[in-house]
């Protein structure tokens, strides 16, 4: 009785959806940016109200001063910013307590800052590949999770950022 | 002497009918990784640039302060005076423990700024920071 009528051409045209899909893609690839953060980290020292002088020897301090025009002092002697690292090198090979303390002036620009820190990272990624090649007979690129904890143990990374004081004159 | 061109006995045409699912495929591999920016960035700034940059893998933890040419200071959708940096940093950190701080400074900036905003950090506990900085070849 109810026999369903059969309707001649009751499909729908396909043809179009390539292009209704091209224009999304073309919408997504235009908004998308891969873009990986890149930076330097690092990790801050608590705050404590009432700072407790901490007494370290003297010989276990590096005392590295940038002022307001990029000049660098280290243990009051002036280097180039590209001698850091290797002079940084040396010393912490020398003794491996070495504290680095960076201080820098109020109007010291954030670039050079940024420049003198990468030294100290790279004096360090330096060390610890050593470490790790010695150790492991691989790069860090190469060790794993649990290589990695050990090399960051054997050489930590101690940089102490020191309040940037009001230049002088 | 005539040339005939020789034509090829097999069919000419390319099929196109999988045409749209290769574009599907490529669409939703863009919708997956596009991320819409969330905030607008009021600021003018240009990074720094540094050799010795880490990638960093987990962006979920991060929370961004960029501060500008001008040394005017933005979180998330606002400009913020330099004391209001602790409170709000205080406020993602209980959300989040383990948020890094990205600081996002534009080159020129001088230390003092930066200085001030590290020792909002610190008060609010907020100690992993990150320097974000263009990688130099």
């Amino acid at each position: 009785m109810f026999r369903k009528k059969k309707r001649p051409g009751a499909e729908i045209s396909s043809s179009g959806l390539a292009d209704i899909s091209f224009l999304l893609l073309l919408f997504f690839l235009v908004t998308t940016t891969i873009d990986v953060d890149t930076g330097i980290d690092l990790v801050l020292p608590p705050w404590v109200e009432n700072a407790e002088q901490v007494q370290v020897k003297s010989e276990n301090i590096a005392n590295l001063l940038v002022n307001e025009v990029g000049d660098v002092l280290l243990d009051e002697k002036i280097i180039g910013i590209p001698q850091i690292k290797p002079e940084i090198i040396s010393r912490i090979k020398a003794n491996p307590k070495l504290i680095i303390s960076y201080k820098t002036v109020r109007d010291t620009p954030y670039s050079i800052y940024i420049t003198v820190m990468d030294q100290l990272k790279l004096a360090y990624q330096d060390l610890r590949d050593e470490y790790s090649r010695e150790k492991f007979g691989i790069t860090t690129d190469q060790a794993d999770d649990e290589q990695i904890q050990e090399i960051r143990k054997a050489i930590p990374q101690r940089i102490s950022l020191a309040e940037p004081t009001q230049a002088e004159g | 002497m005539k040339f005939n061109k020789k034509l090829a006995q097999t069919q000419q045409n390319i099929p196109t009918s999988s045409l749209p699912d290769i574009i599907f495929m490529l669409l939703i591999f863009f919708m997956v990784s596009t991320v819409l920016r969330e905030v607008d960035i009021l600021v003018e700034y240009q990074l720094p640039e540094a050799i010795a940059v880490e990638k960093i893998d987990n962006k979920r933890l991060l929370s961004y302060i960029w501060v500008g040419r001008d040394e005017r200071i933005q979180i998330d959708d606002s400009i913020v005076p330099v004391e209001a940096i602790s409170n709000i940093a205080y406020g993602k950190r209980m959300n989040n423990p383990n948020i890094i701080m990205s600081l996002r400074v534009d080159r020129g900036s001088r230390m003092g700024i930066v200085s001030d905003i590290q020792q909002e950090l610190r008060r609010a506990d907020a100690l992993r920071i990150n320097y974000s900085a263009l990688v130099k070849f």
